[in-house]
């Protein structure tokens, strides 16, 4: 296999890696029931508060802390307004989106376009001599090898533990979570503020490798509701999910591919839309109605595994209120 | 495990739904709760299992007194209810759901897990439990089987079951009622049935308590007779709903009003294929058939929100295949579903905004005359609101004669789902009163039930449905509620024809 | 006691304020800067004389317009996020008729607002098919039309649009004198015409919400389509009327901007004021009737926090974190006041755009169901 190739796979793991841990953090969120709808928001602002924390300390560990933080106290205002006080998630959720991107714009006023700490990728010995595997998924930043934790670890979680169950009951079921003796509004707290935090940890890892620095307006701007678009293309499995932003960094990288060839002519305005387009074709995709109709075209064998695949139930006490008696 | 309640109290707003009740259950045995809806038997219940909490009283076991809250609690205690909806996951597997709420470290502990669900099972003859397959695709008699095989797992010694013989099968029903009396007869447990079905309870229980507006009316051994127990429900006996029967009064029509020929419909899980009906001006057809059995289809297909894939229908002599519901709707056909507040009546809108939108059709809509007919509408159908209220402030049967008053007064064809689901028998009764009057004036009625006797009341013919087939049974008065029961469980052969 | 809840229900419409001027101040210190000082320039910025005063009125009125239209679109039971895109559309179709018609002023500015109407009407629709017949949350759809929108104004600056002797890449030419709309004075720099156009919107979007068909079916629609549709309502043809309707004055604010605002087309015309407006909407809790005053307060912070950048080299975007707050604020209290409050009186409160409780499900709407039957 030639080097630029692999080269050019290499920079679709580094850049899938955000999208990867947000919306595996999404995922445990929304399969908890609660929807995080400020990403694009969060993902700014943690940004930010990672890359300033990270310059001042000095230490990249703490700047990512710090923006874990953030993006856990976001998500627990949205958990506060949503559960305790029985406001609308999309609503505040909305408003944080808006709210976060401005707050991250005025508090980061001095800090923007300067050089700062940048984590840089390390090859992890024994797996980075692996053929093909090894460069591309194995010389990466701490932050993609976080990310290939949090894919495994997570689908073990909510499939193989039992407090993974529970972890899926509160988001399908909360009356039947509550009369098992899961302590619903309590469990949600906890998954929305953890999977904030991961939230948070992808935007420490714009910041501090994929995007490093601070600029105005940020440069990550979009992805919050790309990764929020990939997991519902995921079906909140994280597997698929993880799969979707693989794609979408894929997609995304040949398009900047095709720009720089010299025999095609796009102007490059043009290509900016490519992923806004993907957006909606995903969803699309998987939307049901969608399916049915591709369902008619397609040969029999294949329509009974590709609407197992394509299929995306939301969990099905998404985003509903649960007050026990 | 003896039970012993005594001076339990629970109110909810000006309601006293228990009142000072006291009772004592013996283990060993089945007793049935009787009392119609509203007497307070679910409430009671779910205090005795830990979905309620309650005012004052106290609850003894085996000599102690217990006190705690929350279901799981409950089972701690022994003590498991088997709602009338089983509590699961749709979304788990027959394993998942099994494991879950089963105390056990981090992991799953699947293979162990796998041979308790199915020694279990094994044991009381439910014998299609497969682990892996979804909740989503079981029935709700399959589902029951599952929750009681938990409860037992987790060591449960009295078990509560909330009206467990609505929507199963006659096969199901056996293999229930015998696990029961294995459970009681020879392991000792406490089982208590709540119902509201005496034909269930005479054939099952040991003895009776019967409760009456949120109070004790009495216990009493069995065996007893329907007139008895009815005498204790009620107070009185209830006179038979008079009906007149089809035909009386009104010729056979030229032209149906409704007519399918050789329709395929798809369901949510089954199709129904070369389906052929007509049904007559003044015609009642009941539909039976355990949940999603296809008889949902049918009904949507009678009002055009599902299309045929194959197959005419016709409304009145006109051709109306794939046509829009609404173009139903202006052929004279009228639609109830089972959800009231999800499908037919719209939270947040008040009374007179529903009349509004079934009455004002012009582009400026005029208040004072859709509030001046709201009034007499609520005055007409007995509706107990104001015009300005929202329509989720009323009570259930309250909304139902509601959505009697949005429909139209004389409907060629009104096709209802559950018409009388979540209500008290009184409700139900006017309701059926009200149809049976649109009916004498020539209107055909279509509708489904899970209620078996509901079904053998009022349809003239009934239609039963099993995983899409459907057998027709041409004369409602010559069937009862068992052959009714064998058929929705698929035994075909040796049926009414 | 009634004085005592009387009480309580003016402190919670006070405490979101309090409260968020509490935070910014707080923010304002910890970059540094005065508070005092930040907060009197916003006021210069937006009183201190006619001209500042202008600048108020022309952020007032785009943002009226999508304020408006919002209502209509949550009215209807949509998360209509396209309002941004809907201008930029607005400002294109404007602008297009701007850059290629000669015609005199009095026919020519009617028909670039006509455009800008069918413009933002176009891209909304879009966004309401996505919705009713392909299943694409609205809220997704919009977010994806918007950055569209972008890239083809972009495209249209950079590339067709550019005189053939070159130009900038950063906006169009300017737009010729009879395409532009007058001002009122040269002290007051206002239009006229798009004042009266406000005023009509506002009547026409208060009466027919209260008192049409339309307006009930489009309730009974947002409120529980599924239901609506077994009443026999139209509810694909409600949601679509909906997102036409908003994405039209979406569209005249996108042309204000271009004609009176700018005088040509740049990136990012919509400048946020879609966005503003959703907050302004959430901030009246869907009432039409209060919305023009919120817009007036949103539009003084926005108008006045521009001259932040010169007179204190302190971000604008401080606009955008104080009337943030201002929301989110309002919608804590919101929930506070219900947990207060007897349900009785809670109730009446209650009408909001978004029903609380309400399941939001990204890819099945509550319409699935619905539009393959119809």
């Amino acid at each position: 296999m030639n080097n630029e190739l692999l080269n050019t796979l290499n920079s679709i793991v580094s850049n899938a890696t955000p999208l990867v841990i947000a919306s595996i953090g999404e995922t445990l969120t929304e399969r908890a029931g609660v929807t995080n709808l400020s990403l694009d928001g969060s993902i700014i602002l943690s940004a930010m508060v990672g890359f300033v924390a990270a310059l001042a300390s000095g230490s990249a560990l703490v700047g990512i802390i710090a923006a874990m933080i953030v993006g856990a106290l976001v998500a627990l205002i949205i958990a506060f307004a949503g559960i305790t006080l029985r406001q609308d998630q999309v609503a505040v959720g909305f408003v944080l989106t808006l709210l976060a991107a401005d707050l991250a714009q005025f508090l980061g006023q001095s800090y923007t376009r300067i050089p700062g700490p940048q984590i840089l990728s390390s090859p992890l010995p024994v797996f980075s001599q692996l053929p093909v595997i090894g460069p591309v998924f194995f010389d990466q930043s701490i932050f993609a090898y976080l990310s290939y934790i949090l894919i495994f670890g997570s689908w073990y979680w909510l499939f193989r533990t039992r407090p993974g169950l529970a972890h899926r009951a509160i988001g399908e079921r909360p009356e039947t979570a509550f009369a098992r003796g899961t302590r619903v509004n309590v469990l949600r707290y906890v998954y929305t503020a953890v999977g904030g935090s991961l939230v948070g940890m992808a935007g420490a890892a714009y910041s501090l490798s994929v995007k490093a620095g601070w600029a105005t307006p940020p440069n990550m701007a979009g992805d919050g509701w790309i990764a929020l678009a990939i997991v519902i293309f995921g079906g909140w499995h994280p597997f698929r999910v993880a799969l979707g932003a693989y794609l979408f960094a894929g997609l995304r990288v040949l398009a900047t591919v095709i720009q720089r060839s010299p025999d095609v002519n796009i102007p490059v305005v043009l290509l900016n839309g490519v992923p806004w387009l993907l957006m909606i074709v995903t969803l699309l995709l998987v939307s049901s109605g969608s399916i049915e109709r591709l369902m008619h075209v397609l040969p029999r064998p294949v329509q009974k595994w590709s609407r197992n695949f394509l299929r995306s139930d939301p969990p099905a006490a998404l985003g509903t209120r649960f007050e026990p008696d | 495990m003896n039970i012993e309640l005594r001076h339990i109290h629970k109110r909810f707003g000006p309601v006293h739904a228990n009142n000072d009740i006291n009772l004592t259950f013996q283990g060993g045995r089945i007793i049935g709760i009787l009392g119609e809806n509203g007497a307070g038997k679910s409430t009671l219940m779910k205090i005795l299992s830990g979905f309620q909490s309650l005012d004052s009283g106290e609850i003894w076991m085996d000599g102690q007194r217990v006190d705690y809250t929350g279901p799981e609690a409950a089972i701690e205690h022994g003590v498991g209810m088997l709602q009338q909806d089983p509590l699961d996951v749709a979304a788990f597997t027959v394993l998942e759901n099994f494991i879950y709420g089963q105390r056990g470290g981090l992991s799953l502990g699947r293979k162990a897990a796998r041979d308790r669900l199915k020694e279990i099972s094994w044991r009381f003859g439910f014998f299609d439990l497969d682990p892996d397959t979804p909740i989503a695709q079981l029935s709700i008699g399959q589902r029951q089987q599952l929750e009681i095989v938990r409860l037992l797992s987790q060591g449960v010694k009295t078990l509560i079951l909330d009206e467990p013989t609505t929507g199963i099968s006659a096969e199901q029903k056996v293999v229930l009622f015998n696990a029961l009396r294995e459970l009681a007869h020879n392991e000792g447990m406490t089982v208590l049935l709540v119902s509201h079905k005496l034909e269930d309870v005479i054939a099952l229980c040991d003895e009776v308590a019967v409760l009456r507006a949120g109070r004790l009316v009495g216990t009493r051994a069995m065996p007893a007779t329907t007139r008895e127990l009815v005498a204790m429900m009620f107070g009185q006996e209830l006179p038979p709903v008079k009906r007149e029967p089809v035909g009386e009064g009104l010729r056979p029509s030229p032209t149906p009003a409704i007519e399918l020929d050789r329709a395929q419909l798809r369901g949510k899980r089954v199709t129904v294929s070369e389906l052929s009906l007509r049904v007559q001006p003044g015609e009642i057809i009941g539909l039976a058939g355990l949940e999603g059995s296809g008889q949902e289809a049918l009904l949507r297909a009678c009002v055009g929100l599902i299309k045929p894939q194959a197959g005419r229908i016709q409304l009145c002599g006109e051709d109306v295949t794939g046509k829009s519901y609404r173009h139903f709707l202006r052929c004279g056909c009228a639609f109830g579903a089972a959800g009231r507040l999800e499908e037919g009546l719209v939270g947040g809108l008040t009374l007179t905004e529903h009349i509004a939108l079934v009455n004002e059709y012009q582009p400026v809509v005029d208040w004072n005359r859709a509030r001046r007919l709201t009034q007499e509408q609520l005055k007409q159908y007995n509706v107990r609101g104001r015009p300005d209220s929202r329509i989720e402030t009323l009570s259930g049967g309250n909304q139902q004669r509601m959505l009697m008053a949005l429909m139209p007064p004389k409907p060629v064809l009104m096709v209802l789902e559950q018409p009388t689901r979540g209500l008290d028998v009184d409700s139900a009764r006017w309701i059926w009163q009200q149809l049976l009057e649109r009916r004498a004036t020539g209107t055909a009625i279509i509708f489904s039930s899970p209620e078996l006797d509901e079904i053998v009341t009022y349809s003239d013919r009934i239609l039963v449905f099993y995983a899409g087939r459907v057998t027709e049974i041409p004369d409602a008065s010559r069937t009862n509620i068992d052959e009714l029961g064998r058929l929705i469980g698929g035994h075909s052969d040796g049926a009414a024809q | 006691m009634k004085n005592r809840s009387l009480a309580l229900q003016i402190g919670l419409t006070v405490l979101p304020i309090l409260l968020s001027l509490v935070i910014t101040t707080l923010l304002i210190l910890a970059v540094g800067s005065d508070p005092r000082a930040v907060f009197q320039n916003v006021w210069e910025g937006a009183f201190r004389d006619s001209r500042a005063f202008a600048g108020v009125v022309n952020f007032w009125i785009p943002l009226t317009l999508c304020s408006l239209g919002l209502i209509i679109t949550f009215t209807a039971g949509l998360w209509n996020i396209g309002v941004e895109g809907q201008m930029a559309m607005g400002a294109v179709f404007a602008s297009w008729a701007a850059l290629s018609f000669r015609l005199p002023a009095p026919v020519l500015v009617p028909v670039e607002i006509v455009l800008a109407m069918i413009g933002g009407a176009l891209w909304a629709l879009l966004a309401g098919v996505l919705k009713t017949r392909l299943g694409v949350h609205e809220i997704f759809g919009g977010v994806a039309l918007n950055a569209l929108a972008n890239v083809v104004s972009i495209y249209l600056i950079s590339g067709p649009w550019q005189p053939p002797e070159g130009g900038s890449v950063r906006a169009t030419p300017p737009f010729p004198t009879d395409a532009l709309l007058p001002p009122l004075s040269d002290e007051f720099k206002v239009s006229l015409l798009a004042l009266v156009i406000v005023g009509v919107v506002f009547l026409a979007v208060v009466l027919a919400l209260r008192g049409t068909r339309w307006g009930l079916e489009l309730k009974a629609t947002g409120k529980n389509a599924r239901s609506a549709l077994l009443l026999g309502v139209p509810t694909e043809r409600s949601a679509l009327s909906a997102f036409i309707a908003c994405g039209m004055l979406a569209g005249i604010a996108g042309s204000y901007r271009v004609l009176f605002t700018y005088g040509n087309l740049r990136p990012l015309v919509s400048g946020g004021i879609g966005f503003l407006g959703l907050l302004v909407v959430l901030l009246v809790a869907n009432r039409a009737l209060w919305a023009p005053v919120v817009a007036f307060v949103f539009a003084a912070i926005l108008g006045g926090s521009a001259r932040l950048k010169v007179a204190m080299q302190l971000d604008a975007s401080l606009a955008g974190v104080l009337q943030g707050f201002l929301v989110l604020m309002a919608l804590l209290t919101n929930g506070l006041r219900a947990r207060l409050t007897p349900p009785a009186q809670a109730d009446s409160r209650d009408e909001t755009p978004h029903r609380s409780g309400e399941t939001f499900q990204p890819i099945t709407p509550p319409s699935q169901e619905i539009k393959a039957h119809e």
